[in-house]
């Protein structure tokens, strides 16, 4: 082989590297739909929104609701486990948050109902903390759905909501 | 009587055939006059014994899917509607579930006959690997086919084993999402599975090609783990020495296979699963099949979610480096005393492992299972690295016939193989 002699790039290059990109966008175009289409679809995507009914859940009662294919948990807190929620300092919390950012009315507590460890659906009134305990691998959350004990990150999430009425809430 | 070592056909038709596909030559190399090691034991039918369960697998799941609806409103129904409608319909459900276990069982010892006998060293490296993406297939399969009867711990194994894919940061929600093809395990989930489920074994056949044309290359290891030096010496015909023997190993694993089947066919299935899926309720106490249990602690073991993951992702990917990890020149665990005791600790901790996974958590089971885990991790890690630095090895045999021969009479050891 010839030592280190550099050639000018030749129009056969050029014409390589054209090729190559326009095979790769071609390609990556093909691909892409046969990926997206494993993506929640247009009729998943619709479900976006349920009412619920506040009337009927009585104070201590949790109640689940179905939304987006998941839980979500409505809760009509005590006196005692608002101001269990309220009173507990947040320095030992993991995911610190303020009972106040997790409800909009403090006896109402809407949150999703999906460990955020590996996605079981706690169990209600259980646990140290009376909030909800996991059934799979043990994760404790508060009375207002905060991380306290086991392999979870992070709190239960609180889904977009709004107070339609007295009684009434739009969730999502 | 090992035959003809090169194939002849024997009439015109088979010599026409056989100079345009030479396929009945490839079949003779590689099953008939292929050269085993004089010396296997009855651990080595388990490939055999594999091959006959993915057969197996492969026919009751096509069948099984001819009755199958793989819809999160139907699928519930139409697997009652095999059991208890279709005809032979329970057979080839209760033969199929409990196929998947025996699949384990067989592959299990399969694995453990390799790290004993040291079978991934060189030259059969990329042989081992390419079993252990089998092994990740067969659990990918294995993980989706407990999906489709959609009962309720089909739909919160789903549910759990798509979750951990959330444990990557950033992108992982997403990746889930798109898994699920929803906002959670759901009806598009139960039917990607479905297709899945029925590709992934053909994927298998495919790697199982590879596996036993890497095994014909390199030649099977042997209970000496020294390799063959002289064939008329050192080995027998494949046929009908081994085709005999795997035959025979088959039969009695058959008759575990249909004592299960027939006399208890629910005994590996989960009560649980005969509740409809409902997503707003997880079963109380959540267990995978057994098969999973060992990683299943691993993962409850380790009190942070990314973590958690990572170690049941290594426990399952550090297998594929073990011709790297063990050190030791001398393959077979008969001639490393020390290798053997801990050979032996690391399958107590794997059976450990699997008890508690199948147990309620508690701060007890907790700890044990992470004394077990760091033992898992440490045999693979710590253990084979520095035991072959240093230990002492017993001295090997010369070669496979001599190890043969020492056991015998002094009288027979003059006899040449072919006629033992």
């Amino acid at each position: 082989m010839s030592s280190a002699a550099i050639e000018k790039p030749n129009r056969r290059d050029f014409l390589y590297i054209a090729t190559a990109a326009v095979g790769a966008v071609g390609v990556g175009g093909v691909v892409w739909p046969l990926i997206d289409q494993m993506n929640p679809d247009a009729s998943t995507l619709a479900l976006s929104s349920i009412e619920v009914d506040l009337a009927p859940i009585a104070e201590g009662q949790i109640v689940t609701v179905k939304w987006r294919g998941g839980p979500v948990f409505v809760r009509h807190r005590t006196k005692k486990e608002i101001d269990d929620a309220v009173n507990t300092p947040l320095a030992g919390l993991r995911d610190p948050q303020t009972d106040q950012a997790r409800v909009k009315k403090p006896e109402w507590l809407i949150v999703s109902g999906v460990c955020t460890h590996l996605g079981c659906v706690p169990l209600g009134h259980e646990g140290q903390y009376d909030g909800w305990k996991c059934p799979c691998h043990g994760s404790v959350y508060d009375t207002s759905g905060r991380i306290r004990q086991g392999p979870a990150p992070l709190n239960l999430p609180v889904p977009e909501y709004a107070f339609l009425s007295e009684t009434r809430v739009k969730i999502g | 009587m090992s035959g003809s070592p090169t194939y002849v056909p024997k009439s015109a038709l088979g010599r026409w055939f056989e100079s345009r596909l030479p396929i009945m030559g490839l079949v003779h190399s590689s099953f008939v006059a292929f050269p085993v090691p004089r010396n296997l034991n009855y651990l080595w039918t388990f490939g055999a014994i594999l091959a006959f369960m993915l057969g197996a697998q492969i026919v009751t799941g096509i069948i099984l899917a001819m009755h199958y609806v793989p819809s999160a409103t139907l699928a519930f129904a139409s697997v009652e509607h095999i059991m208890r409608d279709v005809n032979y319909g329970w057979l080839i459900r209760y033969l199929h579930t409990n196929g998947a276990s025996m699949f384990f069982l067989a592959v299990y010892i399969h694995m453990f006959r390799g790290i004993y006998y040291g079978s991934y060293k060189a030259p059969r490296e990329v042989l081992w690997i390419l079993g252990v993406i089998i092994y990740l297939l067969m659990m990918a399969t294995a993980f989706m086919g407990y999906v489709l009867p959609w009962g309720s711990m089909s739909f919160a194994g789903a549910t759990v084993i798509t979750n951990l894919f959330t444990a990557i940061p950033l992108v992982g929600t997403g990746v889930a999402h798109w898994l699920w093809g929803g906002y959670a395990v759901g009806d598009p989930t139960l039917n990607r599975f479905f297709s899945l489920h029925y590709l992934l074994p053909f994927m298998i056949v495919g790697v199982v090609i590879l596996h036993v044309w890497a095994l014909h290359v390199a030649g099977q290891n042997n209970p000496d783990g020294v390799e063959v030096q002289n064939v008329e010496r050192d080995t027998v015909a494949f046929t009908p020495y081994a085709t005999i023997k795997d035959l025979f190993g088959v039969s009695i694993f058959l008759i575990l296979y249909a004592w299960f089947v027939f006399y208890i066919p629910t005994y590996l299935l989960d009560a649980d699963n005969s509740v409809p899926a409902n997503p707003l309720v997880t079963p109380a106490h959540i267990v995978p099949e057994w098969y999973l249990l060992p990683f299943y602690a691993i993962l409850r073991a380790i009190p942070n979610k990314l973590v958690g993951v990572v170690a049941l992702a290594a426990a399952i990917i550090l297998l594929a480096f073990l011709p790297w990890l063990d050190t030791s020149k001398v393959k077979s665990g008969k001639y490393r005393p020390a290798f053997r005791i801990f050979f032996w600790l690391f399958v107590v901790c794997c059976v450990g492992l699997g008890y508690l996974g199948s147990q309620e958590v508690s701060d007890t089971t907790t700890w044990i299972a992470r004394i077990l885990a760091i033992g898992y991790f440490g045999f693979l890690v710590v253990a084979l690295p520095v035991l072959g630095l240093i230990e002492r090895t017993k001295p090997l045999p010369a070669s496979i016939a001599d190890a043969v021969l020492a056991k015998t009479k002094p009288a027979e050891a003059a006899a040449p193989p072919a006629s033992r």
